[in-house]
């Protein structure tokens, strides 16, 4: 080593040079790290449901003039006791399906009519990191979701029956149903072409929204048509919901089963059958 | 060791009963543009989406910067940028934001106000993708396709439906992507965007490379004398003026006008001397040749005859 070298005059460091500097294409490749692109990830996917109208209209609205309507007027019959206080578990369990089912099965069924998930197959984002993000997603509406439908049954003279361990229960069985949930939607946007999606997702909407006790305990059904309806996930999710936050009582071993089996039934066949294309 | 960016031996691939890519073998370098030439059909996009990972080979062998594109996907993504032939933004999505999500995969990106504003998008920033016109669109992707500092990027027809100075934009990035020292292999039917852009030039048709090499080495630096009629000449009488090895060639022209073509298997046989034997063939036949010319042949000459075959014996 000379000591010398420090007398040659050298460009000054750093700084944009508008030319012959070194080009802003020069190659520098390099994967961000994995909780970077899972955020940034998310939070696309977050604005991008809470923008599309239709799907404002099916997690927001709908749920909220549910909630309203049947609690201010006595069109339905929802049994003795306050209205309000019979009608918010239901809603808040289809609020939690219209997001994690109906709205992820549309979404993602687009995106891969699109060229989406191939485009995002080509970069550094792995498929975990974009299931881990989708989740994140729509753990985030359902935040928001849950957020404006409990301040506005609170506004209705919602009180429900609180407890630390019915808190924790609801929250367990809200995310036990969001992977159940999930696990479908992703089954079907998958496997079936964006307009099928599109139609079966509404369409299962539907089915479970009249005979998954949202709106009514299926103890209203007649018995075989309740022993059907309890095997549904959206029955597990707003029956054990109505046990804790309008009886008080713990839910049923039953429902945490039923959404368990969901889950991992649609979770394997989601993962085995998922075409990317 | 100068490993090249792309090598592809004996490729095939096949959909069902048919045959889209059969046995065919390129090599792109580093550091350069390659441009995969041919009609619609040919095998172009089959064989760039095995080299990005998103379909498997049926046969052959596939090396992308020294790695095979399915089993060294991880390690391959970071490395290598895709421009897909359209699509792969989600519609709801607004072009700069989805150009920061890609961004936000890479170590060290470009920054993406600053290639919006190259690629002329900045006006539509917060437009979301499906009221993108599709010129903007395919900007959009092909920003996408570079932010994040790739080695290798793939561009499956980066300028179809661009109008003329958004193509221009974006053969001025292919140009300074290739200075960056980023490989390129694009696909294209344009003859003018590959004779500009590329350093190597494979000619695909029906699946098999049927001729490679630089624009130049392609066009052979051939050069052929060309005129036209009014009406028919004796094509025997001036073949046989002519020196051995050349070639006429006759063409309806417009108004019932005759145009010729006469080229030579040897290029250096067409020199001054082939003009003058020319003329004075003309002279002697009295036949006024006009718009006579002695032209370059371009690479569209060669594709056309390598590919155009339908359309020329008709």
């Amino acid at each position: 080593m000379t000591e010398h070298t420090s007398s040659t005059t050298a460009p000054a460091p750093g700084g944009a040079r508008p030319a012959g500097g070194p080009s802003l294409f020069a190659p520098a490749p390099g994967a961000a790290p994995m909780w970077r692109m899972v955020g940034a990830q998310a939070g696309m996917e977050l604005r991008v449901m809470l923008r599309h109208g239709e799907q404002f209209l099916l997690t927001m609205v709908i749920p909220v003039l549910l909630l309203v309507g049947f609690s201010l007027t006595s069109v339905l019959d929802v049994g003795e006791g306050s209205r309000v206080d019979a009608l918010t578990p239901g809603v808040l369990a289809l609020a939690v399906m219209s997001t994690s089912f109906t709205g992820l099965a549309i979404g993602t069924g687009f995106e891969r009519r699109y060229g989406v998930l191939k485009r995002l197959g080509a970069t550094p984002l792995s498929r975990f990191g974009l299931l881990a993000a989708k989740t994140l997603a729509v753990l985030g509406v359902q935040t928001i979701q849950i957020a404006v439908l409990c301040a506005v049954a609170l506004g209705l003279g919602w009180n429900p029956a609180l407890s630390l361990g019915g808190v924790a229960a609801a929250i367990a069985l809200v995310l036990l149903a969001t992977a159940a949930f999930s696990s479908l939607a992703l089954l079907m946007a998958g496997t079936l072409r964006a307009e099928a999606t599109l139609a079966a997702a509404n369409l299962v909407y539907i089915l479970l929204l009249g005979l998954g006790g949202v709106l009514f305990p299926i103890t209203a059904f007649p018995p075989a048509l309740a022993t059907m309806a309890s095997a549904l996930p959206i029955t597990a999710l707003s029956s054990g919901l109505r046990a804790l936050l309008t009886d008080g009582s713990l839910p049923s071993l039953g429902a945490f089963a039923v959404l368990t089996v969901w889950a991992l039934v649609c979770g394997v066949l989601a993962a085995r059958l998922f075409r990317w294309e | 060791m100068d490993t090249a960016a792309v090598e592809v031996v004996d490729l095939v691939k096949r959909y069902g009963a048919t045959t889209a890519v059969s046995g065919l073998t390129f090599r792109a370098r580093r550091g350069a543009v390659t441009a995969l030439l041919g009609p619609n059909g040919a095998g172009k996009t089959s064989t760039i989406e095995i080299c990005e990972g998103f379909r498997r080979a049926d046969g052959g062998r596939v090396r992308v910067l020294g790695m095979d594109p399915v089993t060294d996907a991880g390690a391959l993504k970071p490395r290598v940028g895709v421009m897909p032939q359209s699509g792969g933004v989600p519609t709801g999505a607004r072009a700069a934001e989805w150009l920061r999500l890609m961004a936000s995969f890479h170590a060290s990106p470009v920054p993406p106000d600053l290639l919006l504003e190259r690629l002329g998008l900045t006006s539509v920033g917060r437009t979301p993708f499906r009221r993108l016109s599709g010129g903007q669109q395919q900007r959009l992707s092909l920003a996408c396709a570079v932010i994040g500092r790739p080695e290798l990027v793939f561009l499956d027809e980066p300028t179809a439906g661009l109008d003329p100075q958004a193509r221009i934009a974006t053969w001025d990035l292919v140009s300074e992507l290739r200075e960056a020292g980023v490989a390129v292999i694009l696909t294209t039917h344009h003859m003018e965007e590959a004779e500009r852009l590329a350093d190597h030039v494979v000619i695909i048709d029906r699946g098999e490379v049927v001729a490679e090499g630089t624009p130049a080495e392609l066009a052979g630096g051939r050069r052929e004398v060309c005129f036209s009629t009014s009406s028919p000449i004796d094509t025997d009488t001036l073949r046989a003026a002519l020196p051995a090895g050349s070639r006429i060639s006759s063409a309806h022209g417009v108004g019932g006008r005759r145009e010729y073509v006469i080229g030579t298997d040897d290029p250096a046989a067409l020199g001054p001397g082939f003009l003058a034997t020319v003329t004075a063939w003309c002279a002697s036949a009295d036949v006024l040749a006009e718009d006579l010319r002695v032209r370059r042949r371009t690479l569209e000459d060669v594709f056309l005859e390598l590919t155009g075959r339908e359309l020329r014996e008709s």
